[in-house]
């Protein structure tokens, strides 16, 4: 999950990072009024889970008051790279002396936290050179160490006298990184001011999904208004889908199987419409609710439901396909391979039941060719 | 012979006394490997279908000499369970358990480096050695013996090859299932260089998907240290950048971990990447047929 900036800089916050005073806005109203509350100068920036967002004119200074509405008025409802704004964030303006860069890493590679400090910040980081970022992998049983700190600001020859709250910094953001189950930490930049305080001017935060359950805090900053409407359908439901911009609806169990059946859909000449895994589940409530969120895509012609019968039986998902049939009414067809464990009853049970928009395949590579020929029927429909 | 898993596997479940734990358990034991006890804290002195449990995973393995583990336990209490097994010296441990902290797996990870424990998993379907043990999940009645070690970061795919496999006459010595999460205990290259070893295995079948560069990474090693042929299929070409397919490690990270990357990484080394799930059980089983 990723965090907004400024919910990024709560954590940070919480963790004793220095960041600068700001307050939440959504309405032009509140921006003002969090201005005032604040000072002026102050600046203005689009809450949105994208990178270039000052590019694109979401991040913007402010000297008083009404120039502090009029920017905001601008930015809430602003497309940045297809997201809307909806939320601002209104933050003291900072004097600017030096940009540095610091992140913490999850490295699944190494599999060890990785940190990363460099004196070039404020700009992309992957358009700085190799030479110019300080990286050193911390070991997860031990944790980040003083000398840790300390190697990165010498190596990334930073200013001598900032080394120490630098590293201090780093520090709290490796402890954040364990403390949030974060897979990123990232400040961009992290800035020395004209009075010398070292502060974190961004914050990028992904926390693990797997570990949401036990970061409460963090599992409510969720705003499902932000994300796709189907994507949130599903989530709603228990289902693991991903929308692309195809024709050919797909589902399947098992997460690879799934994978590799888009592929082989569009070596067939289809665009896969989006990836649904319906897990181990073979009951008419789940396939329910599994076809519910994939065809609540308007763009789907076509619809391949691909099953390899493991230990669930392909009679048993065959019979659920049936129910899930008569509970909801399915305009598109839909190819159905079935494979593995008691394929053949599976098969013989959806050709004697009376659902004309259903078509059997024993074989995925047939089941792709089938579904694709079906959806271009329907496109030309 | 085979790997990791054989005649010789003494298995304590780890969370036998739950429902899914139990229903796999009894199926590993129905199959014959030899299921010798169960760990569910509180309920040691019970039994479940005559295999006693113990509450603690030492206290099993001193009565019953169990040498592998299956952790069949929900996501907050599986890497405990995991470092408990590891404590009492257990050699192999296979975690089924999917949705374990990122994290939890990097102290596991770090922590099994300094053991003699070999851990499979998490987010796995298991290991299986055809008509010698099965501890996991995997549908066995595919699966004959036979010379193709199978490798694979997903459970469903796996199936779906070693049966295509099983249909053109081609058996398998082992196929082992790592799992698909950021961080698991066992690599493509720790497993494949143990059927490198194994006498049984005459061709290795390694099934990866984006995410990470575990395939590249596999790619080098392959050149470098394998003489067995290997044959591989990556799943993913499709999947966009940013989102997670299903499993928690299958996620292409900016222009990293794409599936075209790791098919090229491949290829690059010799290694063939079948385009499609049939191709590549075709371009093994030709391989297998020319050695023999």
């Amino acid at each position: 999950m990723d965090l907004l900036e400024y919910q990024g800089k709560q954590l940070f916050a919480e963790h004793g990072v220095p960041v600068p005073q700001g307050r939440h806005a959504t309405t032009p109203k509140e921006a003002r009024a969090a201005a005032e509350e604040l000072g002026f100068p102050v600046v203005i920036k689009a809450q949105v889970q994208i990178g270039g967002r000052g590019k694109a004119g979401g991040i913007k200074l402010a000297k008083d008051a009404d120039e502090a509405e009029t920017h905001a008025e601008a930015i809430i409802g602003m497309d940045i790279r297809g997201l809307t704004v909806q939320e601002i964030w209104v933050e003291q303006a900072s004097d600017i002396a030096t940009e540095y860069y610091g992140a913490v890493v999850f490295d699944r590679s190494a599999r060890k936290p990785l940190v990363m400090l460099s004196a070039e910040g404020g700009m992309d980081i992957e358009a700085v050179p190799e030479e110019k970022i300080a990286r050193l992998h911390v070991d997860p049983l031990v944790g980040f160490l003083p000398f840790h700190g300390r190697r990165l600001a010498f190596e990334a020859a930073i200013d001598a006298d900032v080394i120490r709250p630098v590293g201090a910094m780093l520090a709290k953001l490796y402890d954040l990184f364990v403390a949030a189950d974060a897979m990123l930490v990232e400040v961009n930049p992290l800035i020395v001011t004209g009075d010398r305080q070292v502060v974190a001017l961004d914050a990028k935060v992904t926390v693990d999904d797997n570990a949401l359950m036990r970061q409460p805090a963090v599992a409510e900053m969720r705003n499902p208004s932000a994300e796709d409407p189907q994507e949130q359908m599903a989530k709603e439901r228990g289902v693991t889908y991903v929308k692309l911009d195809g024709e050919v609806g797909i589902l399947g169990n098992g997460a690879g199987l799934v994978m590799s059946t888009l592929d082989v859909v569009a070596q067939a000449g289809g665009r896969p419409a989006n990836f649904l895994d319906v897990g181990g589940g073979a009951k008419a409530e789940e396939i329910v609710a599994a076809l519910e969120v994939l065809l609540s895509d308007a763009k789907v012609k076509a619809v391949l439901f691909n099953i390899f019968g493991g230990i669930t039986r392909c009679d048993e998902v065959a019979r659920g396909i049936l129910q899930a049939l008569e509970q909801i009414d399915v305009q598109v067809p839909i190819v159905v391979r079935l494979d593995g464990t008691n394929d053949q009853e599976g098969r013989r049970i959806l050709a004697d039941a009376d659902a004309s928009q259903l078509h059997t395949a024993k074989t995925m590579l047939e089941a792709a060719d089938m579904v694709v020929a079906l959806a271009r029927e329907g496109a030309a429909a | 012979m085979a790997i990791l898993v054989d005649t010789g596997t003494r298995l304590v479940v780890q969370g036998l006394t739950g429902r899914e734990g139990s229903f796999h358990g009894l199926r590993n034991r129905e199959y014959g490997t030899e299921l010798v006890a169960g760990v569910t804290p509180g309920k040691g002195g019970q039994d479940v279908e005559g295999v006693p449990i113990f509450d603690t995973v030492h206290a099993a393995v001193q009565a019953t000499g169990a040498n592998t583990s299956m952790v069949f336990v929900p996501p907050p209490f599986a890497a405990d369970a995991i470092f408990e097994s590891a404590d009492a010296g257990i050699e192999t441990i296979i975690c089924i358990t999917e949705g374990i902290p990122a994290h939890d797996m990097l102290r596991v990870y770090n922590h099994l480096l300094g053991t003699s424990s070999r851990l499979i998993g998490p987010n796995c379907p298991g290991v299986l050695s055809p008509g010698k043990a099965n501890v996991g999940i995997i549908p066995a009645h595919f699966f004959s013996a036979g010379g193709v070690g199978l490798v694979s970061r997903s459970g469903t795919l796996t199936y779906q090859i070693g049966n295509e496999l099983a249909q053109l006459g081609v058996g398998n010595s082992t196929i082992v299932g790592i799992g698909g999460d950021p961080v698991v205990g066992s690599s493509f290259i720790d497993v494949i260089a143990l059927f490198e070893q194994d006498p049984e295995t005459e061709l290795i079948v390694m099934v990866g998907e984006i995410g990470g560069d575990e395939e590249e990474r596999t790619a080098e090693y392959i050149a470098g240290n394998v003489t067995k042929p290997v044959v591989a299929y990556i799943a993913g070409f499709e999947a966009p950048p940013g989102k997670r397919m299903g499993h928690a490690g299958a996620i292409i990270s900016g222009s990293s971990g794409t599936a075209q990357a790791k098919a090229e990484a491949l290829e690059a080394k010799k290694i063939p990447v079948g385009r499609n799930p049939t191709e590549a059980a075709r371009l093994a089983a030709e391989r297998v047929g020319a050695r023999t």
